[in-house]
């Protein structure tokens, strides 16, 4: 039964990512990631990677689709053209180092000698891949790994925060509609020479709910 | 089912999500094709972690997801900075690189 599963999420997994590639609304590329995670969590289920694959599905098809759907909702998706500006000689390059690398990889993993691969793996041991193991692991032989993880995690995300504030010298376009408390407390002319010349007074010159 | 297939599915997918990085010019796109990339990574580390019997490759990808989550954030961070300046949202549009 296992390599029912095996094919089934394995076919799904590449046809979601051909999807991201090939789609052309940045908002379904979103879309079709997330059924490739959801293929991807259950291939990691048959590797017996339990915790990895609930992580998987709660962290990443969870919390960080929602803030790439967020972004695409704020940016507005536009439909790029499908011309590189090299043309049709640079798409082809590309593909061709796609190509060569893909072959590369394959011989280095499956033509390589390890004579584990062609395996079934390390026979099970129950409690392989749960949430006790990987906690007892992270928190005896990768605990400087947890902490430094946690680290980049702040660092990250003050780093978004400073990115995406409003700055006040940018021209924002929505800055411009906005008024300070000094405006309001300022008296609206002050009776200089450039005031009459501009013709521009604390005193309004027609009265207002006349017309 | 052998770990070879799974080594190979997982290089499929990151040649997929290569090709995305080379061909596709919206830097949304392009993050998304980058996670496909790190998928592809975390997909080799727990076949390994499965042939060895051994959960420190499953400790690797947890880690390598904590790393793409702080990229997702920087990057999506900076396509909203340059969505603000009202600049095009297109690799090839932002050549200059000044403040």
């Amino acid at each position: 039964m296992a390599p029912v599963f095996f094919f089934i999420a394995a076919l799904g997994a590449i046809a979601g990512a051909i999807g991201v590639v090939v789609l052309r609304h940045p908002l379904y590329s979103v879309l079709s990631l997330v059924f490739h995670l959801l293929s991807l969590a259950a291939l990691f289920l048959l590797l017996r990677a339990e915790f990895v694959a609930a992580a998987q599905v709660v962290v990443y098809a969870g919390a960080v689709m929602v803030l790439y759907v967020f972004v695409v909702a704020y940016v507005g998706g536009t439909q790029e053209p499908v011309d590189l500006p090299g043309g049709a000689r640079a798409r082809l390059l590309s593909f061709g180092v796609v190509g060569l690398l893909l072959v590369e990889l394959l011989i280095a993993t499956l033509g390589s000698g390890l004579s584990a691969v062609g395996e079934e793996g390390a026979a099970y041991e129950p409690g392989f891949g749960s949430p006790a193991q990987i906690g007892e692991l992270l928190l005896t032989d990768f605990l400087l790994a947890f902490e430094v993880s946690s680290f980049l995690l702040l660092i990250a995300a003050v780093g978004a925060v400073v990115l995406a504030r409003r700055r006040g010298g940018v021209d924002d376009g929505e800055v411009e509609g906005r008024i300070s408390v000094a405006q309001l407390l300022a008296p609206e002319g002050l009776g200089s020479m450039a005031e009459s010349v501009s013709g521009r007074s604390g005193v309004t010159d027609e009265p207002e709910g006349r017309g | 089912m052998a770990i070879g297939w799974y080594l190979a599915v997982s290089v499929i997918i990151f040649c997929i999500g290569l090709s995305g990085v080379l061909v596709r010019r919206n830097p949304l796109v392009i993050l998304l094709c980058l996670e496909l990339m790190l998928n592809a990574a975390n997909l080799a580390l727990i076949a390994f972690s499965r042939m060895h019997g051994n959960g420190d490759g499953q400790i690797f990808a947890i880690i390598v997801m904590v790393v793409a989550a702080c990229e997702v954030t920087v990057g999506l961070g900076l396509i909203v900075a340059i969505y603000r300046r009202k600049l095009p949202i297109d690799v090839d549009e932002l050549k200059a690189l000044n403040g």
